[in-house]
């Protein structure tokens, strides 16, 4: 028996989200008894690969052929389902990534697993029993799902696990698992990665605005103080719809949901679908002058007031702030 | 072109999510139910392609003579004809399981979901379905065209996007971008209403999972306000007190 965690790579390197999935899933593999291995598809340097011994990983199979240099969703689901029959994986872990969800219940499917997406919480396997806390209803509520199944699909939540360090020792070996030429039929055309931002899905600080920032000229300064924090930017439905803001800052029930451990949400109203998007972040702070917007009443912080002359002020908070450290 | 449209009859995203039996159920008393906005971008764009490649749009959804509404909806969208299959979708796995048991022998060209239900978000029977039609799936699309026998799409990653050229039939699940909404005319409407739906009876699937409990998240606390003559407080509070910056 082992715990098989899927460590995704950008361009070479793992992100703290796939270190979250190593924790989560030694954390697993310590209820269980057992080992955690980990498996890398893709061209990752032997130096990165050592990095997931740190955070509990026993053994990582590195999978690093021509074939499989760039995703294709359907082979490496079956690469990962191999690896997992091989070592008798008993649960299986990825990140809830773009490419997790893709991936997760193909993989599931093959092995005739109980899939559990965007797991927020360790399974509780008192009992033998295994149960997992996840959100559902857009964030609005959880439901724990228990697992009747031999095998166990789960699927993590960025930001919902701590990164935990272990002294720990583990080797790396090759795996070549025969790919089906069936499975490699779509073709990358083109690949776009900002690579100068950080990105949505995975920043531990957002700073968000709305409507009441009144036109995408006005942006510059939510720009400037993400910029400073080291935050990704964000926007309200009505936002990207005027086309203020591309649909991938879009963060809501029809957009994106995020769990970051700030979001700052200016001159946003705070609209039920909106609020559904971001109510798992662990703090939240609202900026708006309308002292009834309903945001408020699920705010940490806030503050009343006009984000033009209340911004450009935090702007310089922050510069003072950093400047002092 | 043959299109299949897996919809999904959902809570509108006004609902105030409660539940109830030792909160083992989600309560409907009072819930108006609508079509997964997700699958009204599929159905969308799916009425599209079918208009500029002389096709046609079937839409299937696994659920009781209650999601009829939803189903005439679709119809009225634009879709040509529509299945029911008649059983409650007890989760991703169990609706999965019905779709390809329909389209298995059907030559679908295009099949296309939303990227997720809003009710249980599970992001799953895209993938599944590619699965078990052993074709290629893309989970979250945000712009889907057919160029002579494939689909090229654009998939979103983290910071960014991949384009793909992939040969039909697949499957793909739908974001924003796909499509505008499309409101349905009175003429869709009018037609809706003598458009073929046919119900179909459930296979038997083995149930892998279920749900045993649900909760709703712990209220915070109330809000801290800080007065907008001194917005620098609020850094400091984020900095020492909440200790995220």
């Amino acid at each position: 028996m082992s715990v098989l965690v899927y460590v995704e790579n950008a361009e070479g390197k793992f992100k703290k989200s796939i270190f979250e999935a190593v924790s989560y899933a030694k954390s697993v593999a310590a209820q269980l008894d057992t080992s955690l291995i980990a498996i890398s598809i893709g061209n990752v340097a032997q130096d990165e690969l050592a990095k997931l011994a740190k955070y509990g990983a026993n053994k990582t199979l590195n999978v690093n052929t021509e074939q499989l240099k760039t995703f294709v969703n359907q082979a490496y689901a079956s690469v990962i389902a191999e690896a997992a029959k091989k070592e008798n994986a008993e649960v299986v872990v990825l990140s809830n990534s773009f490419s997790g969800k893709g991936l997760a219940p193909r993989i599931g499917v093959k092995l005739e697993a109980a899939v559990i997406s965007g797991a927020i919480e360790l399974p509780d396997t008192t009992g033998g029993q295994f149960k997992v806390k996840r959100s559902a209803f857009s964030n609005k509520a959880f439901a724990t799902v228990e697992a009747t199944s031999k095998v166990k699909v789960i699927s993590l939540t960025p930001n919902a696990y701590q990164v935990i360090e272990k002294a720990g020792e583990g080797n790396i070996e090759d795996f070549n698992a025969p790919v089906d030429q069936q499975d490699l039929k779509a073709v990358i055309k083109e690949v776009v990665r900002a690579t100068d931002k950080v990105s949505l899905p995975d920043a531990e600080l957002v700073v968000s605005a709305g409507r009441g920032l009144k036109g995408p000229e006005n942006w510059g300064m939510i720009e400037e103080l993400a910029s400073l924090l080291g935050a990704a930017t964000a926007c309200s439905k009505p936002v990207s719809d005027a086309d203020w803001r591309p649909h991938s800052e879009h963060v809501g029930q029809t957009g994106i949901a995020i769990s970051p451990n700030l979001y700052i949400a200016i001159g946003i109203s705070g609209a039920i679908q909106h609020l559904a998007g971001v109510s798992s972040s662990k703090v939240i702070v609202v900026i708006n002058k309308d002292p009834e917007a309903p945001f408020f009443k699920v705010a940490d912080y806030g503050i009343v007031g006009d984000a033009f002359e209340i911004v450009p002020k935090l702007i310089e908070a922050v510069k003072s702030l950093k400047a002092n450290a | 072109m043959k299109i299949l449209v897996c919809i999904s009859n959902v809570p509108d995203t006004t609902t105030k999510i409660t539940f109830n039996n030792d909160n083992t159920s989600f309560n409907e008393g009072g819930v108006q139910y609508v079509l997964n906005p997700y699958d009204e971008i599929a159905l969308s764009r799916a009425v599209e392609l079918a208009e500029s490649n002389s096709g046609t749009v079937t839409v299937i959804n696994v659920g009781e003579a209650s999601t009829e509404p939803t189903i005439r909806k679709a119809l009225a969208v634009g879709a040509t004809d529509a299945v029911r299959v008649n059983a409650a979708p007890r989760d991703a796995y169990f609706v999965a399981q019905q779709i390809a048991n329909y389209a298995k022998d059907k030559a679908f060209d295009l099949i296309l979901t939303g990227r997720e239900s809003i009710d249980y978000n599970g992001a799953q029977v895209a993938a599944m379905l590619g699965e078990l039609l052993h074709i290629p799936s893309v989970s979250i699309i945000k712009k889907l065209n057919i160029e002579g026998g494939n689909a090229v799409v654009e998939r979103e990653i983290e910071g960014g996007k991949e384009v793909l050229s992939i040969p039909l039939p697949i499957v793909a699940g739908t974001a924003e971008g796909v499509a505008e909404w499309k409101i349905p005319n009175m003429r869709g409407i009018m037609s809706a209403r003598t458009k073929p739906l046919n119900v179909v009876e459930p296979i038997s699937v083995e149930q892998l999972a279920q749900i045993v409990k649900f909760d709703t998240p712990a209220p915070r606390g109330s809000v801290k306000l800080i007065d907008a003559a001194e917005p620098e407080k609020l850094i400091d509070l984020l900095h020492a007190e909440a200790k995220v910056i």
